[in-house]
C-alpha cells in the first residue's frame, strides 16, 4: 500500500541513514528522550540534569555521551561549567518523513472519504 | 466532501514497524470493500497526481496482486505481493514489495484491521512490518514527495508527540 515516487533516491537515502540511524537509536531510549526534553529550551550542566533522574550520575553521563556522539547534544564550556545544549535540527529530519508520509496518506484517505460518500448515497437510493 | 478525520502515523524511533490509523464515516463492510474491490481501489489508492492501473488482483487468501502507479510523465511504479488472509470484513494480511528498488527482497508484511465504531463508523489500522529499521526509514522516505523544509512548527509537534511524556 505504500507508494514510491523517488525510487532512484533510495540508495542515496540508505547511505544517509547510516548516520541518521544513530539518531533513531539515541531517541529510542526513554531516559535519553527525557534528557533532550529537559534541555530542549534551557541548557543545563550535568549535575542539574542528573538531579531530575533516579538513575546514577555515571548512567546519566553515559546517556549524554551517546547523545553527544549522535549530535543531539552539544557541550559548551562556560568558565568551569560544562553546559549541555540540545541540537534539535536532526530531530526535525526524523519528524519530517513521518509528517510527509502522514500527508500522503491523508490525501489518499480524503479521496476515499469522497468515494465512501458516493457509495453510501447509491445504497440509499436502492 | 472529505471528512475531518485525521490520519495518524505511529513510527517509533528504532523500530521496524509503523502504524497508519484513520477513522471513516461509513460502515465496516463498505470500508472493507473499498480496500478489496478493484473498482473502488483504483479510485483512491493512487497518490492524487498519479494514475493507477491494476494488473492483477486476486482478492482471496493465497491470491496475488500487482498495482502500478503512473506519474504525469508516464513513469510507472509497480508493486506486488501475495494475500495471506482475507477475513471479511475485519482483517487483511498480505506481503508488499516495491519493484523499483535497486535489489529485490525488501518485503513488507502488512496487516489491515477494520474495527466497528458507533454510528456506522469504522476505524482502520494498518500495520507495516519491515525487515529492518533501515528498510522502514529508507523505503518510506524514498516513497514520499518531500520538499526539504524544516519548520519550527513541525519540530514543536514532534517534541510534543515524542518527547513530552
Amino acid at each position: 500500500m505504500l507508494t514510491y515516487k523517488f525510487v532512484r533516491k533510495y540508495l542515496h537515502i540508505k547511505m544517509a541513514l547510516q548516520s541518521r540511524r544513530d539518531v533513531f537509536q539515541a531517541i529510542a531510549d526513554p531516559t535519553r528522550r527525557e534528557i533532550i526534553n529537559l534541555i530542549a529550551f534551557n541548557p543545563l550542566n550535568l549535575n542539574s540534569i542528573a538531579e531530575n533522574f533516579d538513575v546514577s550520575r555515571p548512567a546519566i553521563s553515559q546517556h549524554i555521551k551517546i547523545l553527544t556522539e549522535c549530535g543531539l547534544i552539544v557541550i559548551k564550556k562556560q568558565g568551569r561549567e560544562r553546559y549541555c545544549e540540545a541540537s534539535l535540527q536532526q530531530l526535525g529530519e526524523v519528524s519530517n518523513w513521518i509528517e510527509q508520509y502522514r500527508k500522503l496518506w491523508q490525501e489518499k484517505f480524503n479521496a476515499l472519504d469522497d468515494l465512501l460518500e458516493e457509495y453510501k448515497a447509491k445504497q440509499k437510493k436502492k | 466532501m472529505a471528512s475531518n478525520n485525521q490520519t495518524e502515523i505511529i513510527a517509533e524511533p528504532g523500530k521496524q514497524e509503523l502504524f497508519i490509523k484513520r477513522e471513516f464515516e461509513a460502515p465496516r463492510e463498505l470500508v472493507f470493500r473499498a480496500f478489496t474491490d478493484a473498482e473502488m481501489l483504483v479510485k483512491w489508492l493512487g497518490p492524487c497526481n498519479m494514475k493507477m492501473r491494476i494488473d492483477k488482483h486476486e482478492a482471496r487468501a493465497g491470491g496475488s496482486y500487482r498495482y502500478v502507479h503512473i506519474d504525469p510523465a508516464g513513469n510507472e511504479y509497480g508493486f506486488h505481493g501475495v494475500s495471506h488472509e482475507m477475513l471479511v470484513p475485519e482483517r487483511l494480511i498480505r506481503t508488499f514489495e516495491f519493484e523499483g528498488l535497486p535489489e529485490t527482497g525488501h518485503v513488507v508484511l502488512e496487516t489491515a484491521r477494520f474495527e466497528v465504531l458507533p454510528n456506522d463508523r469504522t476505524r482502520v489500522t494498518i500495520q507495516s512490518v519491515f525487515q529492518s529499521v533501515a528498510d522502514r526509514d529508507g523505503m518510506v522516505q524514498s516513497g514520499m514527495e518531500y520538499g526539504v523544509r524544516e519548520s519550527h512548527q513541525m519540530l514543536d509537534e514532534f517534541l510534543a508527540k515524542q518527547l513530552v511524556n
